[in-house]
């Protein structure tokens, strides 16, 4: 099980300071929602266990052992843009992690190799709610159906940390709680520890077993510059919230079993 | 209702299409039959009944001479010397421009060498690839490709460039080598925007063969409009002219069909 541990982490742009001092534990299998205003560095922070930036003093440890220095396997990612492979089918694109793994020269299954694959992808298309949509290109997909797809494609590799950064941000509240539900299912279903970024309050309390909020404690303008964001609030969300297990305060979200409604956004009720 | 609202409809559109088309040719018969009215031996603007001798002679007819028929050897020669030219600029730039767009380390080294070769004026090295190259087809082809390929390198490795970081970022989360990403992301993604920039040389390369062509060959359209020159024969410099641009044409509407049958989901995307 995959536990994140940050230790003294500054990161800093030339002389602007973007974060300081940050010190966190993330138990395995954890939820852990980060928000904040603008500008405050969290983006950054998730760039940096994305090993997309570097830490500019501290370190992050993932089970222990410092972060590999460029992204990886092991943590998949969802943007709230840019996701998904504009040139691949929704089935191209989930497959993709497999031929990756599978093929390291052609990058391409044939035959048994790829009738295995195709099946895992499929089962995980209709999982998302995107069966009957897998020849389509993302162009033609929704916004929701396109995060949708940037989920399964990340899912595919399994991934032992899922990072996302505002994924469902850009979607309107009708189909953001569907992918809500959608997303509360994949974490207990899978095993991976999630850290998002949201500005949303309410999705970060919606989801997340813990919620982090970063604040620069000094925002004159002044001051604004030597001083970077730290944790103000770090609470942990009650009723506790265990991966893989009913929830029995909310369990019209939670519900692990819950059999999946039509959202919005699917596509079968999207033709109708 | 405003002037920015107003769209004509398919027929309209295709009538103000021909127009200018029609303006011309119009403007031209007018002219010629009043210059041919003051001096029938006028050889400025011949009408168009000279205009379809000449394309019969040169099309239709084997040359007296060679026993060739000479717009069809003509462009044979060229079209030999254009393909074979684009293609080796293509294959040069499609490499080399993925190589500088995707790896740090070749775009350090090549990246400004490119910038400064591109700026070169390739009709400048024209005698220098006659005295080394000598004056036969490897000169002609190697002018184009100098001319065309750092335009296409610096194209390609720009749009590279231009592809959102969050693609490369997620193919490695994916597990994705670089050559990995350099076969199923990179690559296909690049493809018909190569394509596009190939349409856009098409120009200069014919401007580079036309000129080489001018200066020493023994076939090719250049090579006759040229010829003819000396005996001031409007009517076969006009339909060559005419069959040059009518080949660009087709050229670049052949390239377009290619990028929407093999590339169905470019160019209908939002972002």
């Amino acid at each position: 099980m995959t536990a994140i541990s940050v230790r003294n982490l500054w990161k800093e742009y030339g002389d602007q300071i973007v974060l300081e001092d940050i010190n966190l534990e993330f138990a395995a299998r954890s939820f852990v929602a980060l928000v904040g205003p603008s500008g405050c560095g969290k983006t950054t922070f998730l760039r940096m266990l994305l090993s997309e930036e570097k830490a500019t003093r501290g370190e992050i440890l993932i089970d222990g052992k410092p972060i590999a220095p460029e992204p990886g396997a092991d943590r998949g990612v969802v943007f709230q843009r840019y996701s998904v492979f504009p040139h691949l089918t929704v089935l191209g694109n989930v497959l993709l992690a497999a031929e990756f793994s599978q093929s390291p020269f052609t990058a391409r299954l044939f035959g048994t190799a790829r009738r295995a694959a195709e099946e895992e992808a499929r089962a995980l298309i209709a999982e998302v709610g995107l069966a009957g949509a897998e020849d389509k290109y993302p162009a033609a997909l929704s916004g929701g159906m396109q995060q949708r797809l940037a989920l399964a494609q990340a899912i595919m590799r399994k991934p032992r940390i899922l990072l996302l950064d505002e994924p469902f941000g850009a979607l309107d509240p009708g189909i953001r709680a569907d992918i809500h539900q959608l997303m509360r299912r994949l974490w207990n279903s899978c095993e991976m520890t999630v850290v998002m970024v949201t500005h949303d309050l309410r999705e970060a309390f919606t989801l997340a077993t813990r919620v982090i909020a970063f604040e620069r404690r000094r925002n004159r303008p002044e001051e604004r510059e030597r001083f970077g964001a730290t944790i103000a609030k770090d609470i942990e969300v009650w009723p506790p919230r265990i991966a893989g297990q009913l929830d029995l305060f909310t369990p019209d979200r939670d519900d692990p079993v819950l059999a999946e409604g039509q959202g919005r956004d699917d596509p079968a009720r999207r033709s109708a | 209702m405003r002037l920015i609202n107003r769209r004509p409809d398919r027929t309209t559109a295709l009538l103000l299409a021909l127009l200018p088309f029609a303006l011309v040719i119009l403007a031209y018969v007018l002219g010629s039959a009043a210059r041919l009215a003051e001096n029938p031996a006028d050889k400025l603007l011949p009408s168009l009944a000279t205009l379809a001798d000449a394309i019969g002679r040169v099309a239709l007819n084997p040359d007296a001479r060679t026993g060739d028929y000479l717009l069809l050897n003509d462009t044979l020669a060229t079209l030999d010397r254009l393909v074979s030219a684009l293609a080796l600029s293509t294959a040069i730039a499609l490499v080399t421009g993925m190589l500088i767009g995707m790896l740090p380390a070749v775009r350090a080294l090549l990246a400004p060498f490119v910038a400064m070769v591109s700026m070169v004026p390739p009709l400048a090295l024209l005698p220098i690839l006659f005295i080394v190259m000598g004056l036969g087809e490897a000169s002609k082809v190697a002018l184009i490709t100098i001319g065309v390929t750092p335009f296409l390198i610096r194209d390609l490795a720009m749009r590279v460039e231009e592809l959102p970081r969050e693609q490369t970022i997620k193919a490695e989360t994916l597990g994705g080598s670089s050559w990995q990403i350099a076969l199923r992301v990179v690559l296909p993604q690049i493809a018909p925007r190569l394509i596009d920039a190939v349409r856009l040389s098409l120009g200069p390369a014919f401007l580079f063969l036309i000129a080489a062509e001018a200066i020493a060959a023994e076939a090719g359209l250049g090579y006759r409009i040229f010829l003819v020159r000396r005996y001031l024969a409007m009517d076969v410099i006009l339909p060559y002219v005419a069959w040059i641009t009518l080949l660009s044409v087709l050229m670049d509407y052949a390239l377009v069909r290619l990028r929407r049958a093999l590339f169905p989901w470019y160019g209908g995307r939002s972002a």
